[in-house]
């Protein structure tokens, strides 16, 4: 377990957001990660992240039960066990597209939900840190790693100053562990409104 | 950012009330937090006795075999196969809302989406018990799979289409589960992290999968949907082809026609909605969702079952007039003697009633916003459909080619109506779980249509809309401006 010290400022408006990441990116500091409720289209591009090629994962898992189905079915009915089937022929490709698309959506969209779950780290009984509890809820948490170049207190009044309405510094594991979130997380105290 | 992207204001609002992130999700999840009501108790505790019924049903059938149904030659599919396609068509709808109206963007599906796909695995898990307990021998079931067997190895028939039914409904099955269950991990994870009780923070953190809300994932989650409605788009209209051609690749009279698989998947689309339809007004109705799930959405809705119902009506006046062109003696006979007429003749009526006549009356925009009309309408429209698919399978069945093997009236046992009926206890057992512990709405997917499409947006506008060309435009530049994202070349 490798702790590093994080600083953490939440908004609460695309608003201030958007301009602030682009200060922060200006001001030269590297995002750990921005945490948000909801997809916030065009954040991954403010962010300077690079386009997800997940789809071609699907598209090769695809080929793969397409070539598995085609090739086994050809092999049952004219290799492994030729059935004369009223004198048609044992080849019958027409009669085997729809197991065909079948196994080709299966594989797809199987293999792709898996890669997700491996590319993005996600399992059951996986833990991580959370930055704050509102953000799958209604913040958005922008967290930046302190280092050499990204002193803490300039972080954090830097932070400030592009707008975040809460900012602070948390030490944490980066990654995921074995874990249970009713034992390591804590309990919600207050509901937000009123 | 308010006019980034621009909504007519002829467009009604998705959200309605000028709610805030949290309020979102308050409004969706505290349903989830709070006790079960006492109806929520009576439902679940009718549906549970419904699905015992149903295993008793099941039992005697599996102990004492397919002789405790009614179904005999030649009528070989009575009951369970219309059940089967009934059930399966239903789920159809919630494919269509949660992938092909994201892939046309359609944003006013988001407040129905989550609850449409729910039903449309529940509806599949109810339709696979037909086929599979009507092999009568349901201990082999498992024959129908091709894994290398001590029989030679046998192989299943990959030219059948009933093979292809058990590709395409497992297919169906696992990519909607898959497709609802990765929308719901972000969901879990809102559940998770404001959970008040420690039961509650370990279920929705095993269920959440560890979700963080991390862009990255983020921008992934949103490809994998994308992608995955891709995928579900020709999936779901194959499923029903796939269960058509069950009937149109025989040589039945009134089954082997080449209209049946479009007919069949409108006619999946018409009933799969009206379903919903009864889902949703309860729903709405019951854990205060007016706001969520609006009349606009019900319009939106009937618009679908208007459309629907009268490519059905279509296919219906087809077929009739197939039969006649055709000049084949025994499409004739099944049609104009035994189907509109004869003693099955009641149910071809009934059927034409529910399904083509009375959608009719949504043409008129009161009766589509009409909360209790539409409700009626949908148990109409169900009702319709099942009785579509009886006569279909039973028509065309207790007169075949020859006169010897004409069969005499077909009513169900009991136990064949308990399976039905259990199937409805399955149904809807599940149905209370999933509203009393899931997020009925997807959470985040309403969050991110509030800001574009809600009332507070909409009220923005029209102060917009109000203004002058010259003040609009100038208030646009300056917004960007602000924003920092666009540059603007000032004049």
């Amino acid at each position: 377990m490798a702790l590093k010290k994080f600083v953490v400022g939440c908004f609460e408006d695309e608003k201030v957001l958007f301009p602030a990441v682009e200060k922060v990116r200006k001001a030269g500091y590297k995002f750990h990660d921005i945490y948000t409720p909801f997809p916030v289209h065009g954040l991954d591009k403010a962010m300077g992240l690079r386009d997800t090629s997940i789809h071609t994962a699907g598209f090769l898992f695809g080929m793969i039960g397409t070539t598995t189905a085609v090739t086994f079915m050809t092999w049952v009915f004219t290799k492994d066990w030729p059935v004369n089937i009223g004198g048609k022929p044992n080849f019958a490709l027409p009669a085997w597209i729809p197991i065909t698309f079948e196994l080709t959506v299966l594989c797809a969209a199987v293999g792709m939900v898996l890669t997700f779950c491996y590319i993005c780290q996600l399992a059951p009984f996986l833990k991580r840190h959370h930055f704050h509890p509102r953000a799958t809820d209604d913040l958005f948490v922008m967290v930046i790693e302190c280092s050499e170049k990204a002193n803490e207190e300039e972080l954090k009044s830097f932070l400030g100053s592009v707008g975040a309405q809460e900012v602070n510094t948390q030490v944490a594991e980066e990654g995921w562990w074995i874990g249970k979130y009713d034992e390591e997380q804590e309990l919600y105290k207050e509901p937000n409104i009123a | 950012m308010s006019v980034t992207k621009y909504e007519s204001q002829l467009r009604e609002p998705l959200v309605n009330g000028n709610k805030t992130y949290g309020q979102v999700t308050h409004d969706i999840v505290h349903t989830i937090e709070a006790k079960p009501t006492r109806l929520w108790y009576i439902g679940f505790y009718i549906s549970v006795a419904l699905l015992m019924f149903g295993a008793y049903s099941v039992y005697r059938e599996v102990v004492y075999g397919i002789g405790q149904w009614n179904v005999n030659r030649t009528i070989g599919w009575g009951w369970d196969i219309t059940n089967f396609v009934w059930w399966v068509g239903i789920g159809h709808a919630g494919t269509l809302i949660s992938a092909i109206l994201l892939l046309f963007r359609q944003g006013w599906r988001t407040g129905v989406n989550r609850a449409a796909e729910a039903m449309t695995i529940f509806a599949v898990m109810c339709a696979g018990q037909f086929p599979i307990f009507h092999m009568g021998r349901v201990w082999m079931a498992f024959f129908t799979l091709p894994y290398p067997n001590t029989r030679g190895p046998l192989w299943p028939n990959f030219n059948s289409p009933l093979l292809w039914d058990v590709f395409a409904i497992s297919t169906y099955f696992t990519v909607s589960l898959l497709f609802w269950y990765s929308g719901l991990l972000p969901d879990f994870a809102t559940i998770r992290d404001r959970a008040k009780t420690k039961l509650r923070k370990r279920l929705y953190g095993l269920a959440s999968f560890g979700w963080s809300g991390s862009t990255k994932h983020w921008q992934r989650h949103e490809s994998l949907s994308l992608v995955l409605a891709g995928l579900s788009t020709p999936l779901v209209l194959s499923v029903h082809t796939i269960v058509s051609f069950d009937f149109a690749t025989s040589v039945v009279p009134g089954w082997h026609t080449t209209i049946f698989p479009p007919y069949f998947v409108a006619g999946a689309i018409f009933s799969g909605f009206a379903m919903v339809q009864t889902l949703m007004l309860i729903l709405r109705k019951v854990m205060g969702l007016q706001d969520y799930i609006t009349l606009g959405h019900i319009e939106a809705m009937n618009k679908v079952i208007v459309l629907t119902g009268s490519i059905v009506g279509c296919a219906y006046l087809t077929e009739l007039f197939m039969a006649w062109y055709s000049q084949v003696p025994f499409e004739q006979d099944i049609f104009f003697k035994y189907r509109i007429a004869g003693p099955y003749g009641w149910s071809y009526w009934l059927m034409m009633t529910c399904n083509v006549i009375s959608p009719q009356l949504f043409w008129s925009r009161k009766l589509r916003r009409n909360v209790l009309f539409t409700f009626i309408m949908s148990i109409i429209v169900n009702i319709g459909m099942w009785f579509e698919r009886f006569v279909i399978i039973v028509s065309s069945l207790y007169r075949d080619y020859l006169p010897s093997s004409w069969s005499i009236y077909y009513r169900p046992t009991i136990w064949e109506i308990g399976f039905y009926v259990g199937t409805f206890g399955l149904f809807f057992t599940c149905f209370f779980l999933f509203a009393k512990y899931f997020p009925v709405i997807a959470i985040a997917e309403i969050k991110y249509v509030l800001k574009t499409n809600g009332e507070s947006f909409k009220n923005e506008m029209a102060e917009l809309e109000s203004k002058n060309v010259d003040e609009f435009i100038h208030e646009m530049h300056h917004d960007h401006h602000e924003e920092g994202t666009v540059k603007v070349t000032h004049h």
